[in-house]
């Protein structure tokens, strides 16, 4: 018995050896005259029939289909193919065009805005798309909190779900009216946002629970298959309204080791990769068969200062001094590469940017000189918080502390580093128990108020749950960004936000760190790749020539 | 024999008793907060808060480890903070990745382990004995990550003959009966699938293979050594039996026990520790699976898949113990 128990575990053992000598040396032999696996990828890119494949490759899955609940830009990557917006941003900025609607107009108080939606529009499951099906979609997002964007862009609370969209009509099949309760410019540039693609109610209310994870929109890419942590298939919508795709399928793989993601780009069974290790652009670059796309930042780093208390950070020439006092060329070379030196509170990327301004530069005895004016020429301690883990927006949040703690030596201010997660971090500052605090943003919506008067106007500067933990109160910088709400002109808005940056450079809350330009890698043959500020974009524009 | 398993089996509750505490407490001591995890910093104060009484998180420690095993006892996992999805149901899906990779990997180190083993003990300090033991002593410290991404540039961007990372290429259609692909493919006698799954499996289970296979030679080379000088031995030579037959029959079953333990305890390592080689090759796998929802402290999955890991680890664990009994007839559960 004993025996046969051990005689049998060894033909096992044998037998597998058999098989698998076997099946590698047929491996290697159709390897040298086939060239088996190669063949096998050149087709899922340009198949038999001609068929066009590109593979988008990531280091995280999405984590939901439905873009109103979500927050993580790999869900949104793939939602950007399938769904579509009234309006959408133009392709190179963060500018708004037509999309499902094809024009609009404000009422002269800014309250009321009408829309008027293209006819000949379906969704993927063939239903017509009509103004009811927006107002739908509104409604839905309004009836309860796990939309997160929705309560956070238009201001919902527990009481008051709707936030500040108070009504969304159907004035005809394809006209559409909402009314707010309070004027907001930035309102037609939210709607651009992906998480308020319009998804078909037939889909919503058939699916239920599951809808996010069969999703259907009016986009250039219709969504056909999700097998989780691996990959997502979407293949091209032959009736697309607006420019159509020229690629017939996407793929979306999940390969989580950015070195060896990179590898299979190099071995080409990928054409896009994103987080991309700052190491791996020269060897990009210099390759003859790949390419670097950078996009165009949306983001901001900085160390805000305190500005609510007595001592030291409440006063404008020490801040200014710390401004002088930090090297930032020397802190952008912790950047390997992916970014740029900030002097405003935006990225250059959008518009209203004023590029007028000239940051503070480095030096080290025009610093001690205001240090001596505000009474400090002794130095002072204070504290810098940082998170412990790398941001998009600053990737080395640890030794960036370090450099600016020995920068600041030179001018007598000590510096304690208190690191914390991110978490509690973000608790920490929030409550403004730092002197210090490095922080960050990406923007949401394209428009300079979602950098400025979240970050920088007294209204947020609320201990507890502050998005400005400066805790700057400029009266007159709050002037300026609340007329900029309500004043619907563009051009209008941009010159009250270029004043805004210059109280805001002069009274120097912060000192600006850095906006990063996070590269893609790609394959040379994938052409017109427009990579978007908002961190991704839909695929309808982009080509293989193969 | 019987007695002995539903005893082992018995014992079981108070190890995944403790388990699931040594799970809740750990998750719970690290710092974060699962509700600012899920919805990100773009949320508001009251969806946090809205989101973390969905959760029970405001309730005491005692009253949510108290739900947590209330609802294990009745055969719910529960659901992911994260993707809303049955953890049950999702775990479906990624154990039997792993599982198929560990096992190749497991068959992998002991055939090479086993055969490489033997043969350094019979011909100790041989040329063979010195290149397979350097070998396996280079194999024991080489760090997975580095061996991963070594292989995937030579044999996938260099030689282009192996697919560099996934269970499966995409233009490979697989009907999935078990989820296990290799066996669902010779299942449905799809050889393309089977050829396919096999050529992505190989990097992957080389890399983790790599430590047992070092361990278990290592191993089984010493334990032959001690067997080969005993008595037995020599009196079987004398009588003139074969040699293969002493070494396999007579030395090897004897010198089988420690080995066998070794590869009990590192079956159930690889199970656990899959986590790299799943990174590397984005293997769909439970490791991955388990780290991310620490990462993201998405605390249900965690709790929940630890504890499945537990269970797989004690019955390898009483699997290894009732092989014993067959390779050393002395050894009686009763």
């Amino acid at each position: 018995m004993n025996k046969k128990v051990l005689w049998t575990l060894f033909g096992m053992l044998l037998f597998v050896v058999l098989i698998a000598s076997g099946c590698s040396s047929d491996e290697a032999g159709s390897e040298d005259t086939g060239d088996d696996t190669a063949e096998a990828s050149d087709d899922t890119e340009s198949g038999e029939d001609g068929e066009k494949t590109l593979v988008f490759g990531r280091g995280a899955d999405s984590v939901q289909l439905d873009p109103s609940q979500i927050t993580d830009g790999e869900s949104i990557y793939v939602t950007n193919q399938l769904y579509d917006t009234l309006v959408r941003y133009k392709e190179d900025s963060t500018e708004v065009r037509p999309s499902l609607a094809t024009e609009w107009e404000t009422s002269e108080d800014g309250l009321v805005w009408t829309f008027q939606l293209r006819d000949d529009v379906k969704f993927h499951d063939g239903s017509d798309f009509t103004a009811e099906d927006v107002v739908f979609n509104f409604e839905r997002w309004a009836t309860s909190a796990d939309f997160i964007y929705y309560g956070y862009m238009f201001g919902a609370t527990e009481d008051n779900l709707k936030g500040i969209i108070e009504k969304v009509e159907a004035t005809g099949d394809y006209e559409v009216k909402f009314t707010l309760s309070e004027p907001n410019a930035p309102f037609l540039y939210t709607l651009a946002m992906p998480p308020f693609g319009i998804a078909s109610p037939d889909a919503v209310e058939e699916y239920g629970d599951d809808y996010f994870k069969n999703p259907v929109g009016t986009g250039p890419f219709v969504f056909e298959e999700w097998v989780k942590d691996d990959s997502i298939t979407v293949v091209k919508n032959d009736d697309y309204f607006d420019e159509p795709a020229k690629v017939d399928k996407v793929i979306f793989r999940t390969i989580p080791d950015n070195g060896a993601r990179f590898m299979e780009l190099q071995s080409g069974s990928i054409d896009v990769m994103n987080g991309l290790n700052p190491q791996d652009i020269e060897q990009a670059e210099s390759d003859e068969n790949l390419q670097i796309i950078r996009r165009p930042s949306m983001n901001v780093s900085y160390m805000a200062m305190n500005t609510d208390q007595e001592g030291p950070m409440g006063n404008k020439e020490v801040r200014q001094a710390i401004n002088l006092a930090i090297d930032k060329e020397k802190l952008l070379t912790l950047f390997e590469g992916v970014g740029k030196a900030a002097k405003n509170p935006m990225p250059p990327s959008l518009w209203g940017y004023n590029d007028e301004i000239e940051d503070y530069g480095y030096d080290i005895e025009e610093a001690k000189k205001l240090l001596a004016e505000a009474g400090y020429a002794d130095g002072f301690k204070v504290t810098l918080y940082s998170m412990a883990n790398p941001r998009p927006y600053l990737p080395q949040p640890k030794v960036t502390a370090q450099a600016i703690q020995e920068m600041l030596a030179e001018v007598n201010i000590e510096v304690e580093i208190v690191e914390n997660d991110w978490d509690t971090h973000l608790a920490a500052t929030e409550n403004g128990e730092h002197d210090m605090a490095f922080l960050g943003w990406t923007g949401d919506n394209g428009d300079p108020d979602n950098f400025l008067y979240v970050l920088l106007d007294k209204d947020n500067a609320k201990m507890g749950s502050a998005g400005n933990v400066a805790f700057y109160k400029s009266d007159e910088v709050h002037d300026l960004l609340k007329a900029a709400q309500t004043e619907m002109d563009q051009e209008k808005r941009s010159e009250l936000y270029m004043e805004a940056q210059e109280i805001i450079h002069e009274d120097a809350p912060w000192f600006p760190i850095a906006h990063t330009t996070p590269p893609l890698a790609a394959s040379k043959d994938v052409v017109d790749y427009l990579p978007h500020p908002t961190g991704s974009e839909p695929f309808n524009f982009l080509d293989i020539s193969r | 024999m019987l007695k002995y398993i539903l005893r082992r089996l018995v014992m079981l509750i108070p190890v995944l008793l403790g388990v699931s505490i040594l799970t809740f407490s750990l998750i719970h001591l690290i710092p974060g907060d699962p509700a600012r995890s899920m919805l990100g910093e773009k949320s508001t104060e009251s969806q946090l808060e809205q989101l973390r009484e969905e959760l029970g998180l405001n309730d005491p420690y005692v009253v949510q480890y108290g739900r947590f095993v209330g609802k294990i006892l009745q055969g719910d996992l529960g659901e992911s903070v994260k993707s809303q999805e049955e953890i049950s149901i999702e775990i479906a899906s990624r154990l039997p990745a792993t599982v198929e990779l560990t096992v190749f990997a497991m068959i992998l180190a002991m055939v090479v382990g086993i055969l490489a083993g033997v043969i350094a003990a019979v011909k100790q300090y041989s040329w063979f004995d010195n290149l397979s033991m350097s070998g396996a002593l280079f194999g024991v410290s080489l760090p997975i990550f580095w061996l991963g991404l070594m292989m995937i540039w030579l044999f996938s961007v260099k030689l282009n003959i192996l697919p560099a990372s996934g269970r499966i290429s995409n233009d490979i259609e697989l009907h999935t009966i078990t989820n296990f692909y290799l066996l669902d493919s010779l299942l449905t006698g799809n050889w393309a699938a089977f050829k396919d799954v096999f050529s992505h499996l190989l990097m992957p289970g080389i890399a983790l293979g790599t430590i047992p296979m070092a361990i278990i030679a290592r191993m089984t080379r010493s334990s032959m050594l001690e067997v080969m000088k005993q008595d037995y031995i020599r009196t079987a030579s004398a009588k003139g039996l074969a040699r293969h037959l002493i070494v396999f029959q007579h030395a090897l079953k004897n010198a089988f026990l420690p080995v066998l333990t070794v590869i009990g305890l590192q079956f159930g390592l690889l199970l656990g520790g899959a986590v790299l080689t799943e990174t590397i090759f984005s293997w769909p796998g439970i490791g991955r699976y388990v780290y991310l929802a620490v990462m993201g402290r998405d605390y249900p999955v965690v709790q929940s898949s630890i504890l499945i890991i537990a269970v797989i680890f004690v019955l390898v664990n009483l699997i290894t113990d009732v092989l014993y009994k067959y390779f050393d007839p002395r050894i009686s559960y009763d």
